[in-house]
């Protein structure tokens, strides 16, 4: 009788393969390995960068080499060697696409295999896809119909040439250059991003879309991208990303910056699933963000991440609240499998009244893996009736794997309300028998259940990414039954 | 007359459960379009006999054979006794939180259906087959788009079972004490269901502890398992004189036997 335990599952998790492994043979544009000033000025040069950004990268880099590493995240890694790392490479071929027509047959098989055909996305009517390959911008569409509205969504390179004043005026704002370790190397070294800006009043009517990919090997990637709501403006932003399969380790460092000024709302998603390296441990990308964003008055920012890659994962997509009256939300699954750990959750900073903060994390541990949540609700004493809800639930699949919850609150204001709420679970035989007697097979069963519990994260997701966090979720966790 | 089909034979059945012997040579047959109860007291193994034969993993079979229309059963795995139209009405339905009822009664209506080599039912269809099911156990509406029985009521989530197998339509249903936990009003509701549902097509297996199911969903026959097997076998007089005489009766008359 084919009866599924939660050994088999445990051991199917272990066998889960990861599916994007793959290089796209496209030739390189590199720069020696290692970090140092003329490497900056290197990397600076060849971007054709006015003077400002440089002297902003060598004083980052001034920054970040009296800074070290932290360590006081819930994970052990080996420590990357930064002297070993290149920290530039571009496709030799620099042209820019006018359609995805023009677009080369091994992009476009890239993108099949990231299950985002272009044919899929062209059906995917009113997204905008900004494919960034290895650190520059290969392609840009719906271009024409955003910039009728005034938007401007491009590569952060060509924000730079094109928008100087608009890049300068708010680059590291938010994170500043000696915010942490990583933000210091990210201010210093990185090459291409996203910048986005949406002008007073307007509604961004489409959903803006990214779709990061590491693809040389042994190159760090450090992406920056800015976001920027002008005064009652509008922008859901979709970030999403994988990493082909590679034996030594990756590091990723970017850095994302998002400004809602006044009654303005920004929307970003995040699906990440990049190499969590193999199932005894070795190899995946080492994942280490910095996201913020600001809400002036009135303002709100919603964070949204789906989270099933990489091998260690540090980030905690936080939100500043300093206007009055603004919002601050932070949605997340975070999957961990084999030995992948994630140390992820969220910073709520409530300078202004009435401001408002919620928190639902949704973490799954399996294979070996160590998840953590760590939180920080931070409530100032300008802060009157601030309010908070944290919510944090964890889902153990085998009994190798570990889920830490770490919620910090700091609260100087008497009106402020703060509630926080925790579970932790185990998958239920039962469900899954329930399912079973109904006819459904144990994998859809799983993918089911999990997809339940994680359910208020995903529908907080545009239709066509959560479909693909659903899958996403599916390959995951999924087992060959047997 | 032609002979009944059979839609299940079960054949000196021994299940044990951590090395103890639970079912120890149980015999049943059940044709088509008939309704049998299965009663008896506290620990004579009706559950088991339920979790058995809809594959529960933790019960092993040692001796026995299970014909399920033709098809050996002990041989399927739980999902593919499902689809061929084996149906179990939990006595404690599952909840599963964030899963919409509809999407798991489409997910595992599909699943038969591909079994069977039909094509996935198109959302309208279903919709228009949930609004019909649904009248059968005066089932709320909203609950049909809620999560599965999640937050539901114990009446509810019977209620509930017996609209998922209106809407699998099994050949085979079991229910498993689904009196248990009823008023009086959920209980004539979900009895009404039941008999809604049984056809000269279908078979049902009632295992219940009273007679009381039984004034509402009566059966063709009545069986007394005890000790792990059928000791009496009767119509549903047998069930009447049961709840007046209590199993006792059934033990003395082993006893003296």
């Amino acid at each position: 009788m084919a009866n599924y335990t939660e050994d088999d599952l445990a051991k199917d998790l272990e066998q889960q393969e990861y599916k994007f492994g793959f290089t796209t043979d496209i030739e390189s544009d590199k720069i020696p390995k290692g970090l140092n000033e003329d490497i900056i000025r290197l990397i600076s040069k060849k971007k054709e960068e006015p003077e400002w950004l440089l002297e902003y990268r060598l004083k980052a880099y001034r920054v970040w080499k009296n800074m070290v590493e932290p360590e006081w995240a819930h994970v052990e890694y080996e420590k990357p060697k930064f002297d070993e790392i290149i920290y530039y490479a571009a496709p030799k071929q620099k042209k820019k696409y006018e359609s995805w027509d023009d677009v080369e047959p091994e992009l476009k098989e890239t993108m099949k295999k990231l299950g985002i055909s272009m044919e899929e996305q062209k059906r995917l009517t009113g997204v905008a896809v900004d494919f960034v390959m290895d650190s520059v911008s290969v392609a840009t569409s719906f271009k024409e119909k955003l910039k009728e509205l005034g938007i401007i969504f491009c590569s952060f390179s060509e924000a730079v040439q094109e928008y100087p004043e608009l890049v300068k005026e708010h680059l590291g704002t938010v994170v500043p250059m000696t915010d942490n370790f990583y933000a210091a190397l990210n201010s210093a070294v990185f090459t291409d991003g996203s910048f986005c800006y949406i002008p007073k009043g307007v509604k961004c009517p489409m959903e803006l879309s990214t779709y990061f990919r590491i693809n040389e090997s042994g190159t760090g990637q450090f992406e920056r991208t800015l976001v920027v709501a002008d005064e009652g403006s509008y922008v859901s932003y979709l970030e999403g990303c994988t990493a082909p399969q590679r034996d030594e380790n990756q590091l990723h460092a970017a850095v994302v910056e998002l400004i809602a000024k006044d009654n303005a709302e920004i929307k970003y998603s995040t699906v990440q699933n990049w190499y969590p390296g193999d199932k005894d441990g070795k190899g995946g990308v080492y994942n280490f963000v910095t996201k913020r964003g600001i809400c002036e008055r009135n303002a709100k920012i919603s964070w949204t991440q789906v989270e099933t890659g990489s091998a260690v994962t540090w980030k905690y997509p936080s939100c500043i609240l300093k206007g009055d009256n603004s919002v601050g939300e932070f949605y997340s699954v975070a999957v961990t499998n084999n030995y992948q750990q994630a140390d992820t959750g969220t910073k709520m900073i409530h300078l202004g009244k009435n401001t408002k903060s919620t928190i639902i994390s949704k973490g799954i541990s399996a294979g070996k893996s160590q998840n953590s949540y760590r939180g920080l609700v931070q409530v100032h004493a300008s802060a009157d009736h601030a309010r908070n809800f944290s919510q944090c639930d964890s889902l153990l699949m085998t009994d190798k794997c570990g889920a830490h919850t770490f919620p910090y609150i700091e609260c100087k204001n008497k009106t402020a309300k703060i509630e926080h709420e925790a579970t932790t679970s185990k998958i239920g035989e039962d469900q899954i028998f329930y399912c079973l007697q109904r006819g459904i097979s144990e994998e859809k069963a799983i993918s089911m259940i999990v997809n339940g519990y994680c359910k208020e994260v995903l529908n907080q997701l545009p239709m066509e990414f959560a479909v693909e966090a659903q899958k996403l979720l599916t390959i995951s966790l999924e087992g060959s039954v047997g | 007359m032609t002979q009944k089909k059979k839609i299940i034979e079960i054949k000196n059945l021994h299940a044990s459960i951590d090395g103890k012997e639970i079912l120890k040579g149980l015999t049943l047959t059940i044709n088509a379009g008939e309704v049998h109860a299965i009663m008896g007291p506290n620990g004579a193994g009706k559950s088991t006999l339920a979790s058995v034969l809809a594959g529960r993993e933790e019960y092993e079979v040692t001796e026995g054979e299970v014909l399920f229309d033709g098809v050996n059963l002990l041989e399927l795995s739980p999902e593919e006794r499902a689809r061929e139209g084996l149906f179990l009405a939990f006595q404690y339905p599952i909840e599963i939180p964030g899963v919409s009822n509809i999407n798991f009664l489409r997910t595992a209506l599909n699943e038969i259906r591909e079994h069977k080599g039909e094509t996935p039912i198109s959302a309208k269809e279903f919709m228009a087959l949930v609004r019909e099911k649904s009248k059968i156990v005066e089932l709320d509406a909203k609950l049909a788009s809620r999560s599965v029985n999640e937050g539901f009521s114990g009446g509810e989530k019977k209620k509930n079972e017996i609209f998922q197998m209106a809407m699998l339509n099994p050949k085979l249903a079991i229910l498993d004490e689904t009196d248990s936990g009823l008023d009086i009003d959920a209980l004539r509701i979900v009895a009404n269901g039941v008999n809604k549902l049984r056809s000269d097509e279908n078979a049902i297996m009632v295992i219940t502890h009273y007679q009381r199911l039984l004034d509402y969903i009566v059966p063709d026959f009545v069986h007394v398992l005890y000790d792990g097997k059928i000791v009496k076998t009767g119509g549903k007089d047998l069930a009447l004189e049961l709840e007046e005489k209590g199993y006792d009766w059934i033990k003395h008359d082993l006893v003296n036997n």
